[in-house]
């Protein structure tokens, strides 16, 4: 017993410094958050309040710039998500179906992952840019099918949100063809070899074999993909600079840093009101996620 | 239906090295597999009897030589028309799959005029279930049975769509040596049940020798002998079968033939041999020594190991080709020494001669 005791104190002393770091700057931070997004009237100067209430959840929830913001999120997480999780999906078994050059492609389908999200979004400027000189590299690819350019960074909504989703698909991909590939490359080839000998179709291999087998993978990806998209904010900036709102383009991340440092900011409540609200938007997806993945995810 | 390997020669392209080399797994191997038989292909790991299996089951190529089903040629088919069923060693469950959907798997591949029905498959998967006996496993997961429960689960799923040959690669190397026992007998009941053509891959040869019709012993990729495993025990063709079957091991003596007669040193073990003088190698199985006062080998005596029905004389000669001499009599037999030395008749049906160079059996009767 007393070698058990030992052994926890151990433990204990290990995680501390963890646990002090995370309840200082995590855990300290989001009960701080929840309260101040139930104080009403928060002088920023005099850090006094007038009461406690709701009206700060009231306020967001009727501001036109939390609606768009929150429109916009939602957008951006239902078809980057998706869609960078099937196109990472097809690389990846692609991938794994070459031999030659495998490393060579596997190393240029990473590469933007270790690039920066601003010189990358600095490409997309000049790829999808209009300006005066140039319509830019997409607009001349369009031109040529006989088509008109389209401002893509100051034009018309549905072309801003393309290039949004497009850019935010081939940011993340890297990441998930990177682990998509690792986890096909795991699954034993005996059961392909077994399958095989039964006469198994190479679409049914994938469907009954592979997808199962990967479908833990799949799954963190998704979940992880959610979060990442829900929280989307740099790459926002990265193509239509600060001020989101003008652009039309903020999300939710990006209203709630307009609330505390922006032009109209010093709102802390408003801000943490915003924050609380994609908290459970975030966590409900979560929930509803993992219920789903009882049923279609194999864990060995 | 029989099976006929017809001077298979099967290549592999050397891995490990950057310049161009071949590794041959296969060399020039011929073999007729007689329908309806359990025949055991037997050798150290490395001898490419498995490679054997894989080209029976279409996964590998021949590099040369053709496979024959019958009086088909089949070498050029790939594994998913030729219709066999295979079971890997560890068996190659779906652990995501119940057993039932394991089984069924196979059938569900069928295509066209073969397709089944849900209720021609569930009977099917319900019938060899019952044959293997896991009908009260079906909608466990392969995690939640026994290693012999998955094997069972394995055969069932490789004979649900009546192949035409049944491959077993190590079926019973990775169960405890009780089950192992239980699992070789049910092996023996099903392959009799259904009268299909079987091949199983084993490096032990007791496993080999108890439940097979024929046995085929291989090394480094050659056949070295074939036939009824007892026969094969009690004739061996050269040196590496005589040593590879039997517990313990044969005892292989350095020896020569001179005028006529083998020695073991100076100890003249036989006459009459109508042979050119040469060295050979004499192999004497464990069982072949008699402890007799006028026999004809002496050897050093060390140990007797009493074990209920047997006896073990441990014993030591200077030309003995390894550490300790073990001969095998029944406990009951009085041991004689004198002055540390013992003396063995050595049974004439138990004793083998090979060249010391090529390793062949010289026969000397």
């Amino acid at each position: 017993m007393g070698n058990d005791r030992k052994q926890s104190i151990t433990a204990w002393l290990c995680l501390l410094p963890a646990i002090i770091f995370l309840g200082v700057f995590l855990v300290y931070p989001m009960i701080d958050v929840l309260i101040y997004s139930f104080e009403e009237g928060y002088n920023f100067a005099s850090r006094s309040f007038l009461g406690i209430g709701s009206y700060n959840y009231s306020y967001v929830l009727h501001d036109p710039y939390f609606i768009k913001a929150l429109k916009n999120t939602f957008i951006i997480v239902i078809i980057t998500v998706p869609m960078s999780t099937g196109i990472a999906l097809i690389i990846s078994i692609a991938l794994s179906h070459i031999t030659r050059l495998k490393e060579l492609f596997q190393t240029i389908y990473f590469l933007p992952y270790v690039t920066n999200t601003l010189a990358v979004g600095l490409v997309f400027m000049i790829l999808f840019r209009k300006t005066a000189y140039t319509d830019g590299m997409v607009n001349i690819l369009i031109n040529a099918f006989g088509a008109r350019s389209i401002d893509f960074i100051e034009g018309p909504y549905w072309a801003k949100m393309f290039v949004m989703c497009f850019y935010t698909i081939w940011v993340v991909l890297p990441f998930k063809i990177l682990i998509l590939t690792s986890s096909i490359a795991s699954v034993d080839p005996i059961y392909y070899r077994a399958a095989k000998v039964d006469g198994t179709s190479k679409l049914r291999m994938f469907y009954k074999i592979t997808l199962p087998m990967i479908s833990p993978m799949i799954f963190y990806l998704i979940i992880t993909g959610f979060i990442g998209a829900f929280k989307a904010y740099s790459d926002e900036v990265a193509l239509f600079g600060t001020d989101l709102n003008a652009a039309g383009m903020n999300t939710i991340v990006g209203y709630i840093y307009d609330m505390l440092y922006g032009n109209s900011g010093g709102y802390p409540s408003y801000a943490s009101a915003a924050a609380i609200i994609l908290f459970s938007i975030v966590f409900t997806i979560t929930v509803i996620n993992l219920i789903v993945s009882k049923k279609t995810v194999y864990y060995s | 239906m029989k099976i006929v390997l017809d001077h298979i020669t099967k290549k592999f392209p050397n891995i490990n090295k950057k310049e161009k080399s071949e590794v041959t797994a296969v060399d020039d191997f011929s073999y007729e597999i007689p329908d309806g038989k359990l025949v055991a292909l037997l050798g150290p790991s490395g001898c490419g009897k498995s490679t054997i299996l894989n080209l029976i089951s279409g996964l590998e190529k021949p590099t040369q030589g053709k496979v024959f089903f019958g009086d088909d040629d089949v070498t050029g088919l790939p594994a998913e028309n030729r219709g066999v069923g295979l079971v890997f060693q560890n068996y190659a469950l779906y652990p995501h799959l119940t057993v039932r959907e394991n089984i069924r798997f196979p059938l569900e591949n069928l295509k066209g005029d073969k397709k089944l029905s849900k209720e021609e498959m569930e009977e099917k998967v319900q019938r060899v279930a019952k044959l293997v006996q896991i009908e009260a496993l079906l909608d466990r997961r392969p995690s939640e049975m026994s290693g012999g429960q998955q094997q069972r689960v394995a055969i069932a799923r490789a004979l649900v769509k009546k192949p035409k040959v049944l491959l077993l690669d190590e079926p019973l190397s990775n169960l405890d040596a009780r089950l192992r026992l239980q699992t070789r007998e049910e092996l023996r009941r099903i392959q009799l049940e259904t009268g299909i053509t079987t091949i199983f891959v084993t490096h032990d040869q007791e496993e080999a020798m108890s439940i097979s019709d024929y046995i085929v012993v291989m090394k480094e990729g050659r056949l070295m002998q074939k036939g009824v495993p007892q026969k094969v025990y009690d004739s061996p063709d050269n040196l590496f079968v005589a040593k590879f079957l039997g517990t313990p091991q044969i005892n292989v003596f350095s020896g020569e033939i001179k005028d006529n007669a083998l020695f073991i040193g100076k100890d003249k073990i036989r006459d009459g041999i109508n042979s050119i003088d040469k060295k050979v190698y004499v192999g004497v199985r464990p069982e072949g020594f008699e402890p007799s006062k006028d026999g004809v080998l002496r050897c050093e005596f060390q140990k007797l190991e009493v074990m209920g029905r047997d006896a073990s004389i441990l014993s030591h000669n200077d030309n003995f080709d390894g550490t300790v001499i073990r001969s095998i009599i029944p406990s009951d037999t009085e041991v004689k020494t004198t002055g540390g030395e013992i003396v063995f008749n050595l049974k004439p049906w138990k004793t083998f001669v090979f060249d010391s160079v090529s390793e062949e059996r010289i026969l000397i009767d």
